[in-house]
C-alpha cells in the first residue's frame, strides 16, 4: 500500500522568550492510506505541532510534506483543510445550537446539511437526534467533544487527525468513539489519533508512532 | 462673551488646582500645563478659523479638512500598532467616510458650501470617525488574540481567512457602532449636545439648533457604520498570509 502522506526531512522551530524550540526535528515518515496511525509522547513533543503541518495552518522550517503525491504548498489550503482535516483537542463550537455548528463546515462552501447527514454523525459519536436543538452552553465536556467530533465528521473527510478526542470522555462514550475511529478506517479512511493512553492505543492502532525530545520513531506495527 | 468674562473662566481652573493641592493628588502641573495648551491650541484655531473664513477659498477649507484627516488617521493609527500599513488603512477609511457624508450633505443641499458651515461640521465628522476607528482597532486587536482558537478551528473545517475572521469582525464593528447608538438613545434627555447648546448660546433658535444636531448624529451612524466596515474590511485580511494561514500581528510586528 502507498504512502498517502509522505513526511520529508521536516523541521519546526519557535521562538520563545526562553530562546529557540524545535519540537519537530528532520522527522521523517510515511503514511498509508487506510490505516490508524497513533502517535504517543510526553506533552510538549510536537504532536499538535505536526497536525498543524500536516492540516497546512502552519508550514515547516524545513523539509516537505507531499499528500498524495502532491506537495502541500501545491495544494489549494482551503480544500486540503477539508481533505487532510484536523479536529482540534478543545472543543470550540462558536455558534449557539448543535445543529448551526454541525451546519457550519458545508456552509463555508455554501452547501445545506442535511437534517439526516446530521442525525447520522451524531449517532456515529454516540448522541441523539434531540441533540440538534440544544444550546451549546448546556452541553456538559464529554458532549461538547463529541460534537465537535461530530462537525468535523460532517466533511466526511478522508484523512481524520483527531487529538486527543476521548480526553474528556466517560468509558461508554470512549467506546463509541474507538468505534467510530475503526469504522472510518474499516471504510477506507485515513486516521492519526493522538492519545496518552497505551492501552487505547493497543485498542485500536494499526502502527504506533512515538514522538520524543523532536524526534519521530515510526513503524511499530500493532496489526 | 467679554474677554473680562473669557479670562474669568479660569477660575473654575483655579477651583480644580485647589482642589488637587488640597487632596494632594498632585495634578497640579498636569492641569496647569493642560489649560496653557488648550488656551493656546483654541485661540490659534480660533485665529486660523477666522483667516479662513475671511479669505472665503476652498482650498483653505480643503486644506483645513486635509489636516484634521491627517492628524486624526495619525492619532488613530497609533492604537493599530503591528497591523501592516495601519496609518495609509486609516487615512484613507476617514478620508474616504468623511468625502461621501460631507459630499451627501453638500449634494441634498444639507449645509452650504461655505467655511463657516463646512470646517466645524467636517471636523465633527472627522472626529467621530477617528474615535470609531480607534475602538475598532482596538477591539480588532482584542479578538484577535482572545478569538484566536476560534480562527485556527474555522480554518481547519476548510474556512477562508475572510470567512473565519468574520465573526471577530463582526464583533469589532458592532463595538464600533454601539457608542453612536446609545447616545442617539439618550440624547436630549440626559445633556444637550455640545453642536446644539453652542447654536442656542450663539442665538440661534432651539428648533433650528435641532435641525443641525440631527444632522450631525444621523450622518454619525452613517459614517461610524461606514468607518467600522470599511476599516474592517481593510484590516482583517492582514491576520492571515495567501495560504489562509493566521499571522497575527504580533508576531509580525516581532519579526520586523
Amino acid at each position: 500500500m502507498g504512502a498517502l502522506i509522505r513526511i520529508d526531512g521536516v523541521t519546526k522551530r519557535y521562538c520563545s522568550t526562553n530562546g529557540t524550540v524545535t519540537p519537530l526535528n528532520r522527522i521523517s515518515a510515511e503514511i498509508p492510506q487506510g490505516r490508524l496511525v497513533v502517535l504517543m509522547g510526553p506533552s510538549g513533543t510536537g504532536k499538535s505541532t505536526l497536525f498543524r503541518l500536516l492540516n497546512r495552518l502552519e508550514n515547516p522550517d524545513v523539509g516537505e510534506i507531499t499528500y498524495q503525491g502532491i506537495p502541500l504548498t501545491k495544494w489549494d489550503p482551503v480544500r486540503l483543510r477539508r481533505e487532510v482535516h484536523y479536529v482540534h483537542q478543545t472543543p470550540i463550537l462558536f455558534l449557539d445550537t448543535v445543529e448551526e455548528n454541525l451546519s457550519y463546515p458545508l456552509s463555508l462552501q455554501g452547501k445545506k446539511a442535511s437534517t439526516e447527514r446530521m442525525r447520522e454523525v451524531l449517532e456515529q459519536v454516540g448522541l441523539p437526534e434531540s441533540f440538534l436543538k440544544r444550546h451549546v452552553d448546556e452541553l456538559s465536556g464529554g458532549e461538547r467533544q463529541r460534537v465537535n467530533l461530530a462537525r468535523s465528521l460532517m466533511l466526511d473527510p478522508p484523512v481524520l487527525m483527531l487529538d486527543e478526542p476521548t480526553s474528556s470522555l466517560d468509558p461508554k462514550s470512549v467506546d463509541t468513539v474507538e468505534k467510530m475511529m475503526i469504522r472510518a478506517r474499516d471504510q477506507g479512511r485515513t486516521v492519526l489519533l493522538i492519545s496518552h493512553s497505551r492501552e487505547q492505543a493497543e485498542r485500536v492502532a494499526d502502527v504506533l508512532w512515538q514522538l520524543e525530545e523532536g524526534r519521530l520513531i515510526p513503524g511499530q506495527v500493532m496489526r | 462673551m467679554s474677554t473680562t468674562a473669557t479670562v474669568a473662566t479660569l477660575g473654575f481652573i483655579v477651583i480644580a488646582m485647589a482642589l488637587s493641592l488640597w487632596l494632594k493628588l498632585k495634578l497640579e502641573r498636569e492641569i496647569l500645563i493642560a489649560t496653557v495648551r488648550a488656551a493656546i491650541q483654541l485661540m490659534a484655531i480660533g485665529y486660523v478659523l477666522q483667516l479662513i473664513f475671511d479669505a472665503d477659498r476652498w482650498y483653505f477649507v480643503l486644506g483645513m479638512i486635509f489636516l484634521s484627516i491627517l492628524v486624526a488617521s495619525r492619532n488613530s493609527a497609533s492604537r493599530g500598532v503591528g497591523i501592516p500599513w495601519i496609518f495609509i488603512r486609516v487615512f484613507v477609511t476617514i478620508a474616504t467616510v468623511s468625502g461621501l457624508t460631507l459630499g451627501m450633505m453638500l449634494g441634498l443641499n444639507m449645509i452650504e458650501p461655505r467655511p463657516q458651515e463646512m470646517i466645524p461640521i467636517s471636523g465633527m465628522l472627522v472626529g467621530n470617525a477617528m474615535v470609531v476607528s480607534s475602538l475598532l482597532l482596538n477591539r480588532m486587536k482584542e479578538n484577535a488574540e482572545t478569538m484566536k482558537e476560534e480562527i485556527l478551528v474555522a480554518l481547519s473545517l476548510g474556512a477562508t481567512g475572510a470567512q473565519a475572521s468574520r465573526r471577530a469582525t463582526h464583533r469589532a464593528i458592532r463595538s464600533g457602532m454601539i457608542p453612536i447608538i446609545d447616545s442617539m438613545k439618550t440624547v436630549g434627555l440626559v445633556q444637550l449636545p455640545g453642536m446644539m447648546t453652542g447654536l442656542i448660546l450663539a442665538g440661534t433658535s432651539p428648533v433650528e439648533a435641532v435641525r443641525y444636531q440631527l444632522l450631525v448624529m444621523f450622518s454619525f451612524t452613517a459614517s461610524s457604520a461606514l468607518v467600522s466596515i470599511l476599516l474592517g474590511l481593510m484590516v482583517y485580511p492582514t491576520l492571515f498570509n495567501s495560504a489562509h494561514q493566521f499571522v497575527g500581528w504580533k508576531q509580525r510586528m516581532e519579526d520586523r
